[in-house]
C-alpha cells in the first residue's frame, strides 16, 4: 500500500476514534470527572459507585453504538455509490429504510395500539423485529428483481419505486391514526443511539461485522465496477454475483442499523464523499477501511453534539447528522473544488 | 511476408437478439478470420450491427447460431476468467471514479490474474509498466483520471487493455470524439501494437481515411450482404466501399470530397502547396481551375505572399479571403 495512506489509515484515524470515544463517554447530563472515567475504564474504582453504572450501562453502549452505526452506514453507502455509479446513492436507495419504517408504522399505528401494550418501549425488541421484517421484505423484493434485470440503473429506479410505495402506505396509516400514535412513530424516525442494552449492541455488532467482512471480499469487483459493468465482465468478474452480494451485505448493514437505531440520514451518503476527498483515491482497498473509520468519527462527533454538553437536553441524532454534516461537506467541496472530480469523470 | 497464425475464427455465425420467442437476426452468414499481428478495421454504416457482432465476439451476448473459435476452443466453453485472459476490450462506456490514478486504472488489467485480495506479483508489476511504456503514457502515470483530456483517457484505456496481456484486443470506435492528432496517434499506436506484441487487433470505426492508411484488412458490413473481408485498397478499387457507404461526391482517385463546381472557371498560375491551397479555396467556392480561362490569377511568392488577379479589374491581394471576395464580385 502507498505510504502516504498508511499513516492516515493506521495512525490518525484510529487515534481520533479513541480520543473522541473518551470525550464522548466523559460527557453527559451527570458530570463525572475525567480522571474517574479513565480509572473506571482501566478497571479501577470511581469516587461514586453510581458512576460506574452510568458509564458501563449507558454511556459506553451508546458510544459503541455510534461507532458501529458510523462504520456500517458509511461502508454500505460507499458500496451503493460504486455499484450504481451514482454520487447520490446511499444505504437506503433501495428502499430499506422505507421498508423498516413500514414495519414500525404497521406495528405502532395499525396492529397493536399503543395502549394495549402499555407504555411502549421504543427501543424494545418488538420494534427491532418489526423494522427487520419491513426491511427484510423490501430486501427480498429487490433481490428477486435483481435476478431478473440486466443493469443496475433499472434496479436503482425500482428501488426508488419500492421506497415511494412503502412511504405511501405509511402516509395512509398515519392519516387514520391518532395524534398520540403518530407522535410515537415520529420519535422513532428521529433515530436514537441511546437505550441499547449490551445484548442489543453485541447482536448489532455481530451483524455489522458480517456485513463488513463481506465487503472486504468485494474489493475487486467494486474497483472494476468503477469503470463499468461491461468492463468488469471483460475482466472475468461475475457481475451478477457481485451485485447480489453487494446488495445483501449493504442490506445487512443498513437494515440492522435501522432496526436498532431508527433511520439515520446523511452519514451513508456524505461520509464516502468526504473520505474520497480526504484520501484522494478510488481504490476500495484503501477506501473501505478509510470510510469505515471516518464514519465512526463523524457519528461520535454527532453524538457528542446531540447530548448538548453541559445540559440535560438530548437532540434527535437524525437532525444532528444532517445539521452538522451538510455544512462540512459544502465547505470541503468549496475548498477542494468539485465533488464531481473525485467521483465521476 | 510471413503467414500469421489465425487466432479467432467465425464460422457461419449469426448474431442478433432473442427476445422471448421472437428471434431478431441482425447479421448472418458471417465467415471471418482474425490473425495475430494484424490490425483489422471493422467498418459499416451506423445501425448495421457492428456493435452487436463486437459484443458477441467479446462474449457479452450469445450468438444465435454458428461458432466462434479461439485457437481451437469454442468461445462459449471458456470460463469467464479464461475469456478475460484471451480477449481484452476498449469500450465506449463512460467510466466513473475520477479520483482513480492512471496507474491504478492500468493495473485493473491484471484482475484476471490475481485473487480476491488483489496482490500483484512482480510479474504483474512488470506487465503494468510494460503496458504504460508501450502506449507511451509514462508522463500521465501519476495523474488522476479527471485531469486527463479525452485523447489521453483513450490511450490510458488502451494501456489497461494491453496490460490484460491477451492475444486479442477489440476496440469499439476508439477514435470517436478525438481531434485529428489524437485520432492519428491512436490508430498508429494500435497498428504498432499489433506488430510489436503480435496481437490480433479488431477495431470498429467510421474513420475511412485513417483505416485506409493503417489497417491490414477491412471488414465491411453492408445492409444486406454478408460481411466482406479484404485488403483495404482492393475494397476501394472494386467499388465495395463505395457501395456500402454510398459516398456522395467522394473522389476515389484523390480520396477527397468532390466539390459542387459551376460558379465559373479561372486560370491559376503558380506551384507548390500555395497552388494546392489556392485551388482548394477556389473549388470550395465553386470555381473550377482550368488551363485556359478568362479570369487569370497569378501567385507571387516573394517576401510577401500575394495573388495578382487579371481580367476582373486589376488587383493584388495578400490573403485568399480577399481573393475570393474579388472573384465573387458580380460583373
Amino acid at each position: 500500500m502507498d505510504k502516504k495512506y498508511t499513516y492516515k489509515l493506521f495512525l490518525w484515524l484510529p487515534a481520533t476514534i479513541i480520543l473522541l470515544l473518551l470525550i464522548n463517554v466523559s460527557l453527559g447530563s451527570i458530570s463525572i470527572p475525567f480522571s474517574d472515567i479513565i480509572s473506571l475504564l482501566i478497571g479501577g474504582e470511581s469516587t461514586k459507585e453510581s458512576w460506574a453504572n452510568i458509564l458501563f450501562n449507558f454511556r459506553l453502549p451508546k458510544a459503541l453504538a455510534a461507532i458501529i452505526v458510523g462504520i456500517g452506514l458509511s461502508v454500505s453507502g460507499l458500496q451503493m455509490q460504486t455499484l450504481f455509479r451514482n454520487p447520490l446513492a446511499g444505504p437506503f436507495v433501495l428502499g430499506l429504510s422505507s421498508g423498516a419504517s413500514l414495519g414500525v408504522a404497521l406495528l405502532l399505528l395499525a396492529g397493536v395500539s399503543v395502549s394495549t401494550l402499555g407504555l411502549f418501549d421504543l427501543t424494545g425488541w418488538v420494534v427491532v423485529i418489526a423494522a427487520s421484517l419491513g426491511s427484510g421484505l423490501v430486501l427480498l423484493l429487490v433481490m428477486a428483481v435483481s435476478l431478473r434485470v440486466r443493469d443496475s440503473m433499472t434496479l436503482l429506479i425500482i428501488g426508488l419505486m419500492f421506497g415511494s410505495l412503502t412511504g405511501a402506505v405509511v402516509s395512509i396509516l398515519q392519516y387514520f391514526s391518532t395524534g398520540e400514535e403518530v407522535q410515537v412513530y415520529l420519535f422513532w424516525t428521529f433515530g436514537s443511539l441511546g437505550g441499547l442494552s449490551w445484548n442489543e449492541v453485541s447482536i448489532l455488532s455481530i451483524i455489522v461485522a458480517i456485513g463488513i467482512l463481506m465487503s472486504l471480499f468485494l474489493v475487486k469487483p467494486l474497483n472494476a465496477l468503477l469503470l463499468s459493468e461491461n468492463y468488469a465482465k471483460s475482466m472475468g468478474l461475475d457481475v451478477k454475483k457481485a451485485r447480489i452480494l453487494i446488495i445483501l451485505g449493504t442490506s445487512l448493514l443498513a437494515g440492522s442499523i435501522t432496526a436498532f437505531c431508527g433511520p439515520i440520514a446523511f452519514i451513508g451518503l456524505a461520509v464516502p464523499h468526504l473520505t474520497r476527498l480526504l484520501f484522494s483515491t478510488a481504490d476500495h482497498k484503501i477506501l473501505l477501511p478509510a470510510v469505515a473509520m471516518t464514519g465512526a468519527i463523524i457519528m461520535l462527533v454527532c453524538d457528542i453534539v446531540s447530548q448538548v454538553p453541559g445540559s440535560d437536553m438530548i437532540l434527535p441524532i437524525n437532525a444532528i447528522t444532517s445539521l452538522l454534516g451538510a455544512p462540512v461537506v459544502i465547505w470541503i467541496i468549496l475548498r477542494r473544488g468539485s465533488m464531481r472530480n473525485s467521483f465521476a469523470n | 511476408m510471413t503467414d500469421n497464425k489465425t487466432i479467432l475464427s467465425l464460422k457461419n455465425l449469426e448474431v442478433g437478439y432473442q427476445l422471448k420467442k421472437k428471434r431478431l437476426s441482425i447479421l448472418s452468414n458471417i465467415n471471418l478470420l482474425l490473425k495475430q499481428g494484424e490490425l483489422v478495421c471493422f467498418m459499416g454504416p451506423n445501425g448495421v450491427g457492428k456493435s452487436t457482432l463486437i459484443r458477441t465476439i467479446c462474449g457479452a451476448q450469445k450468438a444465435l447460431s454458428g461458432a466462434i473459435k479461439v485457437n481451437s476452443n469454442n468461445l462459449n466453453e471458456l470460463s469467464a476468467n479464461d475469456l478475460a485472459q484471451t480477449i481484452s476490450v476498449v469500450l465506449t462506456d463512460k467510466v466513473s471514479g475520477g479520483n482513480m490514478s492512471v496507474k491504478d486504472l492500468v493495473s485493473l488489467g491484471r484482475y484476471p490474474y490475481v485473487g480476491w485480495n488483489i496482490k500483484f506479483s512482480s510479474e504483474d508489476i512488470e506487465h503494468i509498466n510494460k503496458a504504460i511504456t508501450l502506449t507511451k503514457i509514462e508522463p500521465l502515470a501519476d495523474k488522476k483520471l479527471y485531469e486527463l483530456s479525452d485523447g489521453q483517457l483513450q490511450k490510458v484505456m488502451i494501456a489497461r487493455a494491453v496490460c490484460q496481456n491477451t492475444p486479442i484486443l477489440i476496440l469499439d470506435e476508439p477514435t470517436a470524439h478525438l481531434d485529428l492528432n489524437n485520432r492519428v496517434e491512436v490508430i498508429n499506436m494500435l497498428s504498432d501494437l499489433a506488430k510489436s506484441t503480435n496481437k490480433a487487433v479488431l477495431m470498429a470505426t467510421h474513420e475511412l481515411d485513417l483505416a485506409l492508411q493503417s489497417a491490414d484488412r477491412i471488414w465491411l458490413a453492408g445492409s444486406n450482404d454478408p460481411i466482406i473481408d479484404g485488403f483495404p485498397e482492393d475494397l476501394v478499387l472494386n467499388g465495395k466501399i463505395d457501395d456500402v457507404f454510398e459516398l456522395k461526391g467522394f473522389d476515389l482517385k484523390t480520396g477527397r470530397l468532390e466539390k459542387n463546381l459551376g460558379k465559373g472557371s479561372v486560370q491559376l498560375k503558380g506551384d507548390g502547396h500555395t497552388y494546392l491551397w489556392t485551388k482548394n479555396a477556389l473549388e470550395r467556392h465553386g470555381f473550377s481551375v482550368e488551363n485556359k480561362a478568362e479570369i487569370q490569377i497569378e501567385i507571387k511568392e516573394g517576401d510577401q505572399l500575394s495573388w495578382i488577379v487579371k481580367n476582373k479589374g486589376e488587383h493584388s491581394v495578400s490573403t485568399l479571403e480577399n481573393l475570393i471576395q474579388i472573384i465573387k464580385l458580380p460583373e
